[in-house]
């Protein structure tokens, strides 16, 4: 069954193309990592997909709702789907318990006691109920995205969507963020992460998603991807060759 | 120069019943205090509004801000009051002019005057400072507010206003001085407010050194004690980790 269907999609700044005739599919359960060259649209696709970004042409169909139809309720349909960036974006004013509970209240109508139990649910699972009385900038990066890791599962969302959640933070930091990232996929969650997080595309990603201006160039097998480096294009061969050395 | 300082005036009799002049002092500092308040809240309401408009996707309603700005702040004060007082009485409804030209104790329509000129300039001013602490912020802050789900007006009353007001805190004191400041422009349509007070003594008594020594005195210890106040608030609201707040 397909989760996050995008179909066609072109976007332009002005006469500037930023994505081209873009199709892909998320199907539930899988994890998809999106990789290429900064520039290439990879975070312009993703914030498509919640219409943070709108499109031109094209559609995509989330769950069975389509993104681009003007009749759609977009409040709710992002509700329905977490998203995670690459400034963390929490709530600087609100303490981490608020910002875990805010939008369940305020969006989902959920009471009080229920918004708090399913938040610290989660801030646990990231492993940092001991700071749920702390204020964002009072934690260190890799902390203020594992709560806004748990602040969009505590919507219970049936996709996340992953902007570089990883290339803000210092290197120490990027493995506790991805130790959640990993646990989660293993779980099941429908992902589509933007990420140059090639140790973790490897360990849990089922296909690899490659961007180069604007356009998908490759879309395959996780297997396929990194094991037939022969038959990927020109461009993604000269983009691993970069990232992999080290 | 050759001049007797006499601080004893303000305890003088004004002739008046027993009233001394230091009591016209304080009923125009009343005055200068319920014009300015009110006309600050005022302005702090619909400047409010306006700056929100002004960072709309809206472009109808951007314009409109934009046009509001541009007209309030760019004619003088004193022109804008002469307006207000002088000439749009002239054509609000019949029955309202009569209301607002006769059966109104003058005072009162001089007060509704100026309280309105000041609050409408004043917006002007407090919808550029709302707009520049909105765009301050992050665009992944409205990003963010966006992706958990909330509608536009949810992601202005829960995220990009309560972080926009605590940033421009500072020049809103500024704009909150400057509307007590700006009050004194009421004793040119005769209402009696600390400067009319204070120009009325220096007349009647001949001593006007004292007389506007005492008014300077009164602005300034007003407008301090504003500004302690503000500093109170800025404190008091301070978001720990942020901004030199408490760690």
């Amino acid at each position: 069954m397909s989760m996050i269907s995008i179909k066609n999609v072109s976007k332009w700044y002005g006469d500037f193309q930023v994505l081209t005739d873009c199709t892909t599919d998320v199907k539930k359960g899988e994890v998809v990592v999106v990789c290429g060259p900064s520039g290439s649209g990879k975070s312009t696709l993703i914030k498509t997909v919640n219409a943070l970004e709108p499109f031109q042409k094209g559609d995509i169909i989330v769950d069975g709702t389509s993104v681009g139809d003007a009749k759609t309720d977009l409040p709710k349909l992002r509700s329905r789907v977490g998203m995670v960036f690459q400034h963390f974006e929490l709530f600087p004013h609100l303490s981490i318990t608020e910002n875990l509970t805010i939008a369940q209240e305020r969006v989902l109508g959920r009471s009080k006691d229920e918004a708090m139990q399913k938040g610290l649910h989660y801030l646990d699972r990231v492993g940092l109920k001991a700071h749920a009385h702390k204020f964002p900038g009072q934690l260190s990066g890799g902390q203020q995205q594992r709560v806004a890791i748990a602040r969009a599962l505590a919507m219970d969302p049936i996709a996340m969507l992953f902007d570089e959640p990883t290339s803000a933070l210092d290197p120490e930091m990027v493995n506790e963020v991805l130790d959640v990232m990993v646990e989660l996929a293993q779980e099941g969650m429908t992902m589509m992460c933007v990420t140059h997080e090639m140790g973790f595309a490897r360990k849990v990603a089922h296909r690899v998603i490659f961007m180069d201006r604007g356009c998908i160039v490759e879309d395959c097998a996780k297997e396929e991807f990194f094991g037939n480096i022969d038959a990927r294009s020109e461009r993604a061969r000269q983009f691993l060759s970069k990232i992999l050395q080290h | 120069m050759n001049y007797n300082w006499d601080w004893n005036v303000f305890f003088k009799s004004t002739g008046i019943g027993s009233e001394i002049y230091l009591d016209w002092f304080v009923s125009g500092l009343g005055w200068t205090i319920a014009v300015a308040l009110v006309a600050w809240i005022v302005a702090l309401i619909i400047g409010s509004v306006l700056g929100v408009m002004r960072t709309l996707p809206n472009k109808l309603l951007s314009g409109i801000a934009t046009a509001y700005v541009e007209l309030f702040r760019n004619v003088p004060l004193l022109v804008q009051l002469f307006i207000w007082y002088f000439m749009v009485p002239d054509y609000l409804p019949e029955s309202t002019q009569v209301w607002f030209k006769q059966e109104l104790n003058p005072a009162t329509s001089a007060y509704i005057s100026v309280v309105v000129c000041l609050a409408l300039f004043t917006a002007a001013r407090v919808c550029e400072q709302v707009r520049t602490g909105i765009q301050a912020l992050p665009k992944g802050q409205s990003a963010a507010a966006l992706a958990v789900g909330f509608t536009l007006p949810q992601m202005y009353r829960h995220v990009l206003l309560p972080q926009a007001f605590r940033i421009i805190i500072p020049p809103l004191t500024s704009e909150f001085l400057n509307i007590f400041k700006n009050s004194s422009v009421a004793s040119l349509i005769g209402l009696m407010e600390l400067l009319a007070q204070t120009k009325q003594t220096a007349e009647f008594t001949a001593n006007m050194f004292e007389a506007f020594t005492l008014a300077t005195l009164i602005y300034f210890v007003l407008n301090m004690s504003l500004m302690t106040f503000m500093s109170w608030v800025e404190k008091k609201v301070r978001i720990p980790g942020m901004m030199g707040g408490a760690k």
